[in-house]
């Protein structure tokens, strides 16, 4: 693959050359792929075609192992469920209508791989991707969500990509003035050389801003702008995302992007002005694939061909090769077709923004995407056959041979060991279960954010969902939370797919909000492996089931496979973000109670079983086996119901879901929310149940959620859940004098203690 | 971007029945650089407060018959150079030095960003370095306004203490030693961090004024403080709920109030300066 290969072969040197040897395997590329691409052109492909077909065709843009089973996101769904869908799967982001003439875009991705490789950029670089995404439907971003996992907290290498991924968020999402609302942070060795870094933003728009990434009529102009094209990600898509790390290989730090904030920002406001003033006629952001990937979707989705001259395009690097410049992910860059009646105008309005432009060609009705560089056609291709006609693999899967044996290891432990203390030796373990990594503060991590700017979050971390108001004047706004249990995932895919999607609803309606639509970024090992591919096949199963269950369609998403290093996979973790609507923010419910609450009534809605096997419970005591906590869809809508009624109504002042940690965490974390103490006893709620005091705090039972009741509203509170038949016990109320989680007859956690225990984990370590 | 409007209204827009229709006659300029990211919240805490909020361009020559100015918080030109250091260049920062030097007086509120362009344009004496623990920080800070007479804090008494969010990555306040004693000797130190110094700056300075008093800057955001339900969780007096931390709020009423009602603001900008 010299770079004189490149330069000289056009389509006619391809066409009189058909024996010479094109390093396909090299770009990844099967043999049988490259022999289907000789089919479709009826000759060789040139070194930039090649280029093309081989970054198109990888995993990460072509979803070839993945696209057969996500059909059932688009075949589970009913007509309710879609009714306030304006654009679905398939666009660079689902689009949702949430009323009085607003809709709001959503989508989350992955940058795994590359955040890996080089923690900052990596991280920095998938904020950047995603914010484009919501820019190309017509959006303006406002608010992002960052799920994130690491390694186990204490290996050495964890420090290096917590403190570069941490900082890579902020740095690029601060800088562009947006919002983070919330996300995940986990630690597990699972994640250890495979961190994943999940980046979700949301945008709003008027209906009529909609724009989507197509370029239709003949004659008009196709332009990019924003950043040059530089050698920074050449095949970051094809060869970063497709293939496992593996020491073998040569070094590839420098695929990876390198982002730059600012330029960012004002391809946003640039961009927003070209909208309003109705100055492009279709749009896309470059990600994966560069101009490879933007000139063949715009033009197959489009009504005719494309005509681009690659030698209009601005360098940061002139010795780049036409095949690099097709490939490049450099970022911040975005391509416009323009009717040529309005160029002068686009012009104007680049030059206020300083943003540099090039126009690189115009729509034809050929139906062919031609590009030429320096006077020589080097590519000549349906268009269709580059960005839609990849190949679709039937990867075999099967159950894997140990799951039987994992779920049959229940999580076991007696009065007599730490494996299930009792009475007083309760309090120890709450403080364990609340300084451990994965349920310590996050405010290490979430102060790096900015959670203020643009003024209009009502909500943020710590509380369950961030809340972001829309609409100034009436307060309409929407809620989003990110979820994924991967321990439960790894015992029960389908399972586990289910219950994260049953926590992200739960998340949002504890906030008051009616969920509406989810995106998803399904995070696996490699597809080649028939059990990892298993682990696929069920979770999508579980989650298109259980969308449809509980009626929200999946608007969008994302697949990274290869997850994995040698024969390691991690647990398959497919995080649903899961958006709900508010009709004013101002009524959202937070996550504790606040000192007016003092004297309020503590309802626990929801009944508990023995459920530990993959509680956080157990992770403690190193041990993953065993079934994941039940999961009832319908059940879980019924409870959110009520909560969302219940907070329209005034009846609770705050609410938090019970999920990871089980009660325990929850009670603790609802009185530090505003440090304000509560007096509990579950001894009546536990003889109800069936179950002792300890399944009672750690078990991971789903459908719960614990309330805080002003007195005057206990009639119509417990009025409103017999009538729904839905169980509640009073088992508490809240004590300003206390100054303690006070679990009465067991122990008394003053909250000084709980707070020390809870905030010191993430500084001990990172400083 | 072009007209002195935002894409869509601020809630302010409702404009309260009761306010004082003397206050919506006063019109603060809200300067946007490439990279400004928090005009439009600027903005709204101006509208917030009762007055008019007038949209700037950095690269415009005229301050559209301004009363005052605020400059917002951001990254402009990214920080890349140092934090203010290219936007100080900005043809409207020409008329802005010299409508609030002291032959002006105009009022001028730098936050963050602002501030940073504030010292590099020298109105305002000392800088900004990189935060001690290397760090972006965001979170609800605790101020003591340690001195009221100021354009921008008459409304306050010296000594009250406050809370509004402070977020920035080179919030470190640094001078030279004379030009410290100077500030502390002559009152200018306006706003003191209360509780761990979140930045290491110098006698933990969160924001200063100028000899005059018209000029202030500060690191904190008092406009993130502004409407009940999307501020901090706490007030100076302390916590509250929902984030109905609005102490940020009286900075902006405190120019308005001055400009309406003369002298009442104590030192600085009886007049308004520039309205010419």
């Amino acid at each position: 693959m010299s770079e004189q290969q490149f330069h000289l072969d056009t389509v006619e040197h391809a066409a009189q050359t058909p024996d010479t040897e094109l390093p396909w395997a090299e770009l990844g590329l099967k043999k049988e792929e490259f022999e289907r691409v000789v089919e479709i052109l009826g000759r060789r492909p040139t070194a930039a075609e090649l280029a093309m077909y081989s970054v198109m065709w990888s995993e990460h843009c072509s979803y070839k192992s993945s696209k057969t089973h996500l059909r059932q996101f688009g075949e589970k769904v009913s007509e309710e469920m879609t009714k306030d869908l304006m654009v679905g799967m398939g666009e660079n982001a689902g689009v949702t209508d949430i009323g009085d003439g607003w809709a709001v875009t959503f989508k989350i991705e992955s940058h795994n791989h590359p955040s890996y490789v080089e923690p900052y950029q990596g991280a920095a670089t998938g904020v950047g991707g995603i914010v484009r995404d919501i820019i190309s439907m017509g959006a303006r971003p406002v608010a992002v969500m960052d799920p994130l996992r690491f390694g186990a907290i204490e290996h050495p290498d964890t420090q290096r990509v917590v403190h570069g991924i941490v900082a890579g968020v902020g740095g690029y999402g601060n800088c562009l003035g947006l919002p983070n609302i919330g996300g995940e942070v986990e630690f597990d060795p699972c994640y250890q050389a495979n961190p994943l870094v999940n980046a979700l933003a949301v945008g709003v728009l008027r209906h009529e801003d909609l724009r989507l990434a197509n370029a239709s009529g003949t004659g008009n102009k196709v332009v990019l702008f924003g950043a040059r094209t530089g050698g920074d990600g050449i095949g970051g898509a094809s060869v970063l995302a497709s293939e496992s790390f593996d020491d073998s290989k040569p070094s590839k730090r420098p695929a990876v992007q390198v982002g730059d904030p600012f330029a960012e920002k004002v391809l946003i406001e640039c961009c927003l002005e070209l909208f309003h003033a109705s100055l492009v006629e279709g749009i896309q952001d470059l990600g994966a694939a560069g101009i490879s990937c933007a000139t063949s979707e715009l033009a197959s989705n489009g009504d005719g061909g494309m005509h681009v001259d690659l030698s209009s395009v601005l360098l940061r690097d002139p010795s780049l090769t036409p095949g690099e410049i097709l490939m490049s992910e450099s970022q911040e860059r975005m391509m416009a077709v323009v009717d040529p009646a309005k160029t002068e105008d686009f012009e104007a309005v680049l030059e206020k923004w300083e943003v540099e432009y090039s126009w690189i060609g115009e729509v034809t009705d050929t139906g062919r995407l031609i590009i030429d560089w320096q006077g020589e056609v080097i590519v000549d291709v349906d268009p269709r056959t580059v960005a839609h006609d990849g190949p679709v693999y039937e990867r075999p899967y099967h159950r894997p041979e140990r799951q039987d044996e994992i779920q049959a290891d229940h999580f076991t432990g007696s009065a007599a060991d730490t494996g299930r203390p009792a009475g007083e030796r309760l309090k120890e373990a709450v403080l364990e279960l609340m300084a451990s990594p994965n349920l310590c503060s996050r405010d290490w991590v979430t102060d790096q954010y900015d959670r203020y700017v643009q003024g209009n979050t009502a909500m943020a971390m710590p509380d369950d969902a961030g809340v972001i108001r829309v609409d100034e004047q009436t307060g309409l706004g929407v809620a989003l939370s990110t979820d994924c249990n991967g321990r439960y995932a790894y015992l029960d895919p389908y399972a586990g797919a289910q219950l994260a999607l049953a926590e992200a609803y739960r998340n949002v309606a504890t906030s008051g909000a009616r969920p509406v639509a989810v995106s998803d970024c399904l995070n696996f090992g490699s597809p080649e492996d028939p059990e990892v591919m298993w682990q696929f096949a069920e979770a999508v199963r579980g989650l298109a089931d259980g969308c449809l269950e509980i009626g929200v369609p999946v608007t969008g998403g994302n697949v990274s496979l290869y997850n994995q290093t040698g024969e390691e996979a991690i647990h398959p973790t497919p995080v649903v973000a899961l958006m709900g609507v508010l009709d004013d923010v101002r009524r959202r419910t937070p996550s504790g109670w606040d000192a007016s609450a003092d004297g309020q009534a503590i309802y626990l809605l929801g009944s508990t079983a023995a459920e530990l096997d993959g509680s956080e419970w157990a992770r403690l005591r190193g041990h993953l086996g065993g079934q994941p906590p039940a999961v009832d869809l319908a059940r879980e809508k019924l409870l959110g119901e009520l909560l969302i009624n219940m907070s329209r109504d005034g009846m609770i002042d705050s609410a938090h879901d019970v999920s990871e940690g089980g009660l325990a965490a929850t009670l603790s974390e609802m009185c530090l929310r505003f440090g304000i103490g509560a007096r509990i006893g579950l001894g009546e709620v536990a003889d109800r149940d069936g179950v002792d005091e300890f399944t009672m705090l750690f078990s991971e039972s789903q459908g719960r959620a614990v309330v805080s009741v002003p007195r005057s509203e206990e009639v119509r509170f417990k009025d409103m859940c017999t009538m729904r038949d839905y169980p509640y016990a009073r088992i508490g109320v809240v004590d300003v004098v206390s100054d303690a989680l006070d679990l009465m007859g067991a122990a008394r956690i003053p909250l000084p203690e709980l707070r020390e225990a809870h905030e010191s984990t993430l500084p001990r370590f990172f400083g | 971007m072009s007209a002195n409007t935002f894409e869509t209204p601020l809630v302010a827009d409702l404009s309260a029945p009761g306010a004082d229709p003397a206050l919506k006659d006063v019109r603060v300029g809200i300067v946007t650089f490439p990279g400004t990211l928090d005009d439009r919240d600027a903005a709204r805490a101006i509208e917030l407060a009762g007055g008019t909020a007038v949209r700037l361009w950095h690269a415009d020559d005229d301050l559209q018959r301004v009363d005052a100015v605020v400059l917002p918080g951001g990254f402009s030109y990214g920080d890349y150079l140092r934090a203010g250091a290219i936007s100080r260049f900005a043809p409207l920062m020409a008329r802005i030095v010299d409508a609030a030097g002291d032959d002006g007086g105009l009022p001028v509120l730098g936050i963050c960003n602002g501030f940073q362009i504030l010292t590099e344009a020298h109105l305002l004496p000392g800088s900004m370095i990189r935060n001690d623990h290397l760090k972006f920080v965001c979170r609800d800070q605790r101020l003591r306004v340690e001195n009221a007479s100021t354009a921008w804090t008459g409304d306050f008494t010296a000594g009250q203490e406050i809370v509004v969010p402070l977020k920035n990555n080179d919030g470190q306040y640094v001078c030279d030693q004379v030009t410290l004693e100077r500030l502390e000797a002559e009152g200018r130190v306006v706003f003191r961090y209360l509780g761990r110094n979140p930045n290491g700056s110098l006698n933990d300075i969160a924001g200063v004024t100028n000899a005059r008093g018209n000029v202030v800057g500060l690191m904190p955001h008092p406009e993130h403080a502004v409407e009940p339900g999307f501020g901090p969780d706490s007030t100076g007096s302390g916590p509250v709920a929902k984030g109905d931390g609005t102490d940020g709020l009286g900075l902006f009423t405190s120019a308005l109030n001055a400009l309406v009602n003369g002298s009442s603001a104590g030192s600085a900008t009886t007049d308004g300066g520039t309205r010419a």
